[in-house]
């Protein structure tokens, strides 16, 4: 049996080469349905997802920040060991070339190599996530408090749907569309971002279990599709391959919403 | 697929002839810089990069013995340079720039009777890399990896003309 270290170092490596299955399904749906230009990049697309897939090379030269969401029984494990074997694999990771060094010293500039972000949950059994989150579809990411009078954003769905678009139709191409789309309602500044940014770890195939939120999704979509940005923003009707929607408890005078948007290159994975 | 073939050093006919829209493959050297090296070719002088294409990259590099190794090298958000890129292209006579998603309308004009913007395909990590032959040379490397100066040989690059020396965009 292999240590924990070892097995986090394959999970880091798995998610930088390997493009989960129904992402990559997802893009083959989309190229087949599109024109052109846009069938071309989406082909391009698909075809270094292979080329990352067959020669265990990164997919995109940008590993992204690197957040574990770790679930843990207090009674086998401590926050402390798990640190201890997440830096030290990400380390390894950072030196075989599997990550980029992706993180800079914000007071000095200087480049650090990797340090992860980890959120500890206590549960029955050991389960770790990992989601490589991009940093060009990161900086589009958008938070909005409603009302907005700027957007005409009322505080109900159709406001949140207002922010939606806005957020998509600001990033353009920048952050590498087709995108996936995380959406939070309620919560404060903090929780509503991290939950929309726990919506990316969403199978894109998978169902909103409430069904108001799931016939929310599907709208989103299509109205996002309508906006004609395109894969990789050179214009067409591929623009996002999913949006996920979650909702907090608020307070009464607080309605925040969080957009946050993945790249097309949507890496995550489960130990 | 990407059909017309581009050399570089790109000729200023050559670069005038080319059309937003367009599907080429650029074959030469390429030099990457991103906001931090920009900051620093403003500053300094740098004449290695006269007359050079700039690629805006970040890319994971393997280092075997005194040797380098692309391992992963896609465009980075160009936007982040707007700034930086009218006056770059002046002082060192850029004639094309490669990134992804476009640039301001100050780069576009800066662009005119002069100079392309090829747009990379954002995600393409390890096929532009299969496309590098060679690491030429490094400059500032303590600038670390991804912000380092990087001095590429590439072959057959897949890009799309994205803004043109007449002004013309496919970017919104």
């Amino acid at each position: 049996m292999s240590s924990l270290k070892n097995q986090i170092f394959n999970l880091l490596e798995n998610t930088a080469c390997s493009l989960p299955t129904d992402v990559e399904n997802s893009l083959k749906k989309s190229a087949s349905k599109s024109k052109g230009n846009e069938r071309k990049v989406l082909n391009e697309i698909l075809e270094n997802v292979q080329i990352a897939r067959d020669e265990k090379v990164p997919i995109c030269q940008d590993t992204g920040t690197v957040i574990f969401f770790v679930t843990y029984n207090p009674k086998k494990h401590n926050e402390e060991f798990l640190r201890k074997e997440i830096n030290s694999a990400v380390r390894e990771a950072t030196e075989k070339s599997i990550l980029r060094p992706n993180s800079v010293d914000s007071l000095t500039d200087k480049n650090l190599g990797n340090i992860p972000e980890i959120h500890f949950m206590q549960g029955k059994k050991l389960k770790i996530d990992l989601l490589l989150k991009g940093g060009g579809s990161e900086n589009c990411a958008r938070i909005y408090k409603l009302p907005n009078s700027d957007l005409k954003a009322e505080r109900n769905f159709d406001g949140v749907k207002k922010c939606v678009i806005d957020t998509v139709e600001k990033a353009q191409g920048k952050g590498c569309p087709p995108y996936v789309v995380g959406v939070a309602i309620g919560g404060s500044v903090s929780s509503t971002a991290f939950e929309s940014k726990k919506q990316l770890m969403r199978k894109l195939n998978d169902k909103n279990k409430n069904k108001k939120l799931n016939d929310f999704e599907n709208s989103l979509l299509k109205e996002i599709n309508k906006l004609k940005i395109g894969a990789m923003g050179f214009g067409g009707s591929e623009t996002a391959l999913a949006v996920k929607v979650s909702t907090l408890p608020r307070h009464p005078a607080s309605y925040v919403i969080a957009v946050s948007l993945s790249c097309w290159c949507d890496r995550r994975c489960s130990l | 697929m990407f059909t017309l073939k581009l050399n570089t050093p790109l000729g200023k006919k050559e670069i005038l002839k080319l059309k937003a829209g367009d599907f080429v493959e650029l074959s030469g050297t390429v030099f990457t810089a991103r906001d931090k090296a920009h900051e620093f070719l403003l500053k300094n002088k740098f004449p290695k990069i006269k007359n050079k294409i700039i690629y805006h990259c970040g890319p994971i590099v393997k280092q075997k013995g005194k040797k380098f190794e692309i391992v992963s090298a896609g465009p980075t958000t160009s936007s982040r340079m707007n700034s930086y890129t009218p006056a770059l292209i002046s002082k060192y006579s850029i004639p094309a720039i490669i990134g992804k998603a476009g640039m301001d309308d100050n780069v576009k004009k800066a662009l005119k009777g002069k100079a392309v913007y090829f747009a990379a395909i954002g995600g393409l990590g390890a096929k532009y890399a299969k496309c590098i032959t060679q690491v030429k040379s490094v400059y500032k490397k303590e600038f670390g990896m991804p912000e380092a100066i990087w001095e590429l040989g590439i072959k057959d690059f897949p890009l799309v003309v994205g803004m043109d020396a007449k002004g013309k965009s496919i970017f919104k």
